[in-house]
């Protein structure tokens, strides 16, 4: 009854705190003052029973439990008095509208103009020293900021430690003969001075036991002896591409499944990665030792703006 | 007692000229505003939790050798942060539990944003004057995510080192910048020179909660100003606010509410497992990590980079890479458009009124639509990060699950948008949907005639509603007495020697 609340403004008529919306929500506030201190009772017991289990370093689930059990039985009880022990309402509150008048702007305007043009008119030149004195600060003081936080990307984007020469080593350092893998295994390696190094991990293959794997016409050398190796850092978003497919001869992204053939140049055939795994050229030297014949001839990994190059 | 202590406050900040406001501010009560309040609870959830685990965690990605309680990993070398976050599990008191609380409650705290704002948008209670609270909200919902990836990744473990890999790689995909800002942040190209962990550290612990904190001030500062939004009936209008004041009823309730949610994540955390990093073990590298999900909130963004085609944008001497689209594009795209929609929807509604009665969504089918279409697309995708699971689960090929999931993100939301839109136009013509059904019973009067009487359709259903009273209209004769003067309350009193 909307016309019922107007005209209580009108004559400016008092509510007596008598009304029914001013008594217990509870039809029988007796029984829920029960239930209510009976679950507070619960939450002592059991906060108590917390003290007890952190005292006795018990385990998880008993820290947890009881801890939890507490809480619940403390904000229950609470939920519950604030439902049914509390005035009944419903209660309403005038609300204004938030859009200002016409002269209230003005007046607001005026202040701030009136006084305002004293001290900024005609300083327009004060206002531009100002201006550039702040911004030559800003621009000075983001640059140590920004500048000291790590090197510029400079050419560190398009090398590995591979170079001519590098024995192929795994993690803990040892150099790796040809004869080191069987026929259908693959091992992670890196150049001797980057063991474990994030960026020249290579995923050596052994496809086949002997002869040269040529992936792709220019590549007649680079795969002596059955031997493959790529680089594992997946051209997609960087995850280790490490889940070779022994039968299909595939090399498995963990991160979001491409697929890239290994006999075939590293080429991706099935998911988000876009461009093949750069493939590191192999020799094996006069000892049997597999060694680089150079580094990765592209960027290995994930794309990045100043990349260009081919598809 | 209490009363002159209280007088001598008032007497210096004038409580009782201000603070009235406050105690009589009106909460609508309607379930789907305690939403909200989750999301506020249990951010003081991780706060509390949170600043337990600093006592312990070291934030540092210096190689340490482990000698502790968990065998497995006895001699590893690992980084000193999966060390502590290992001895935070197995070794500190109550430790296994403030983390397992902590990162419950970081699930809970970006579900309930992402739910109150799915009931914000739907009601349309984002409308003038409330633009600039939307915007604070999704603002919130960004640093949310942006909080819990970078706590997700500080432990340093293999699932999170892997994640942080793919954060790189994402930073990097950036045209002009990505190169500097990737190798500025992390100091060096990836991994860098062992800042990374620091630095998600102090923007984790710090930075971020503050910034959050400071935009939460503000979203209350302008619910208070506003005051409530509120569903039509029961007296409820455009100007006024109907329903349980702050003092003491919403007072009591809400802080209930308050340990209801704490007390929900700590039996979470004490008898539901989450993140188990001993089981993954430390960031190496090139160790491989499969089958591992990201935080359900970050799930969408696996999700389109699974199925984004393998397509790349080559220009001349440069490249725009595969990961920019679907994790840069996409999400800037989405986010903008979320943050601008009150503006675009008074563009194509030309509805420039306020507002402070709430939409039933029906009533508003384009806009449910919309809503529902966009919602579509991101459970496609969420569901998309799942593809590795689902193929192995369906025994089907990982190819046509994810071709599948490639069509269906297209198609789902296609089919939602008209779906939606006639589900709300037939609503909204069906008089009494949505209502609980009267179920009439037929009884023989005593005349011997029947008649149809209807029945309640729950307890208490329609017993006497009250009229909504003004709280501020109360009369004080016969609570309080006489008036009586207190101290010298709202008197000037200027010393004789200064006159
Ligand atoms: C603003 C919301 C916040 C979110 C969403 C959030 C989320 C997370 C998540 C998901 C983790 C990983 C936990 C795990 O190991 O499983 C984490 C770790 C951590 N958080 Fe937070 N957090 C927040 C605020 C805070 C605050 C305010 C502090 C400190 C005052 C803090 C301190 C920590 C610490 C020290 C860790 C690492 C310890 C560990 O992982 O066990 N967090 N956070
Ligand atoms: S990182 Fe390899 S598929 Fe995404």
């Amino acid at each position: 009854m909307p016309d019922q609340h107007s005209q209580d403004e009108k004559t400016g008529a008092l509510v007596s705190t008598d009304a029914p919306q001013f008594q217990v929500a509870a039809k029988n506030p007796k029984r829920i003052e029960k239930v209510a201190a009976l679950t507070f009772f619960v939450s002592l017991v059991a906060f108590a029973g917390f003290g007890a289990a952190f005292w006795q370093n018990a385990s998880n689930a008993m820290l947890g439990g009881t801890l939890g059990v507490g809480f619940l039985g403390f904000g229950a009880a609470m939920v519950i008095w604030g439902r049914y022990l509390t005035p009944r309402g419903p209660f309403e509150e005038e609300r204004a509208m938030m859009a200002t008048t016409r002269e209230q702007h003005d007046e607001i305007v005026a202040d701030f103009v009136v006084r305002g043009r004293v001290a900024f008119g005609r300083r327009g030149f004060l206002g531009a020293m100002l201006a550039a004195s702040g911004a030559v600060f800003g621009i000075v003081a983001l640059f140590p900021l920004v500048r000291s936080l790590g090197p510029l990307p400079k050419k560190s984007f398009y090398h590995t430690k591979w170079k001519r020469g590098s024995y192929v080593s795994t993690v803990d350092g040892r150099r790796l003969k040809a004869s080191d893998l069987t026929e259908g295994s693959l091992a992670t390696v890196f150049p001797e001075n980057d063991l474990g190094g994030a960026l020249s991990q290579t995923v050596l293959i052994r496809v086949q036991n002997g002869g040269s794997v040529v992936t792709m016409p220019g590549r007649e050398t680079w795969g002596p002896e059955g031997y493959v190796a790529y680089s594992k850092v997946c051209t997609h978003a960087g995850c280790p591409v490490g889940l070779y497919e022994q039968l299909t001869k595939q090399l498995l992204c963990p991160c979001h499944q491409s697929l890239f053939e290994v006999t075939k140049g590293g080429i991706p055939i099935f998911g988000p990665a876009p461009r093949p795994l750069p493939q590191l050229p192999l020799y094996v030297d006069s000892s049997g030792y597999l060694r680089a014949q150079a580094d990765y001839d592209e960027p290995i990994g994930p794309g990045f703006w100043e990349r260009g190059g081919t598809a | 007692m209490i009363d002159r202590l209280f007088t001598w406050f008032d007497n210096r900040l004038a409580i009782s000229r201000s603070g009235r406001h406050l105690l009589n501010k009106i909460f609508p009560d309607h379930w789907s505003f305690m939403i909200g309040e989750i999301a506020l609870y249990s951010f003081i959830v991780l706060l509390a939790t949170g600043v337990f685990l600093t006592l312990y965690f070291v934030p540092s990605g210096q190689d340490v050798v482990y000698h502790g309680i968990y065998a497995p990993f006895d001699g590893q070398t690992m980084s000193a942060a999966f060390k502590s976050t290992l001895d935070l599990s197995f070794s500190v008191r109550g430790g296994l539990l403030m983390r397992q609380m902590h990162h419950w409650s970081a699930n809970i705290f970006v579900g309930s944003i992402v739910v109150h704002m799915l009931r914000v948008f739907f009601t349309g209670a984002f409308r003038r004057p409330r633009e600039l609270n939307w915007f604070i909200g999704t603002t919130l919902m960004i640093l949310a995510i942006v909080n819990g990836f970078l706590g997700y990744s500080i432990p340093d473990d293999l699932v999170s080192g892997t994640g942080i890999r793919i954060a790189y790689s994402i930073l990097e995909s950036i045209p002009f910048v990505g190169s500097y800002l990737a190798t500025l942040l992390f100091g060096g190209v990836f991994p860098g020179n062992g800042s990374i962990i620091p630095r998600f550290f102090i923007l984790h612990v710090l930075i971020v909660p503050l910034v959050i904190f400071g935009l939460l001030g503000a979203h209350l500062g302008l619910l208070v100003k506003h005051k409530h939004t509120q569903f039509k009936g029961n007296g409820a209008r455009e100007d006024n606010v109907v329903g349980a004041p702050m003092w003491p009823t919403f007072m009591i309730k809400t802080t209930g509410f308050l340990f209801l949610t704490t007390a929900v994540t700590v039996l979470l955390g004490a008898f539901v497992q989450i993140n188990p990093i001993w089981l993954y073990g430390p960031y190496i590298p090139f160790h491989v990590s499969y089958a591992v999900q990201p935080d359900w909130y970050m799930g969408w963004l696996d999700g389109a980079l699974r199925v984004m085609p393998s397509w790349e944008l080559h220009l001349p001497g440069h490249m725009i890479p595969n990961v920019f689209f679907p994790a840069v594009l996409l999400p800037g795209i989405t986010f903008n458009v979320m943050m601008a929609w009150p503006w675009i929807e008074a563009a194509f509604t030309r509805d420039d009124r306020e507002h402070h009665i709430l939409d039933r969504p029906r009533d508003r089918p384009v806009r449910t639509a919309v809503g529902a279409a966009v919602l579509a697309f991101y459970f496609v995708l969420f569901g998309a990060s799942a593809t590795d699971v689902l193929a192995n689960y369906l025994s089907v090929s990982l190819n046509v699950v994810l071709l599948s999931f490639r069509v269906l993100c297209v198609v789902v939301p296609l089919i939602v948008f008209p779906v939606t839109y006639k589900i709300c136009t037939e609503m909204s013509h069906t008089k009494g949907a949505g209502k609980r059904k009267q179920y009439n019973i037929i009884v023989r009067g005593e005349d011997g005639g029947y008649s149809a009487v209807p029945t309640e359709a729950y307890a208490g259903y329609r017993h006497e509603v009250l009229e909504p009273i003004d709280v501020d209209s109360v009369d004080l004769s016969g609570v309080m007495g006489e008036p009586e003067p207190t101290g010298t309350a709202g008197v000037y009193q200027i010393p004789r020697d200064y006159r």
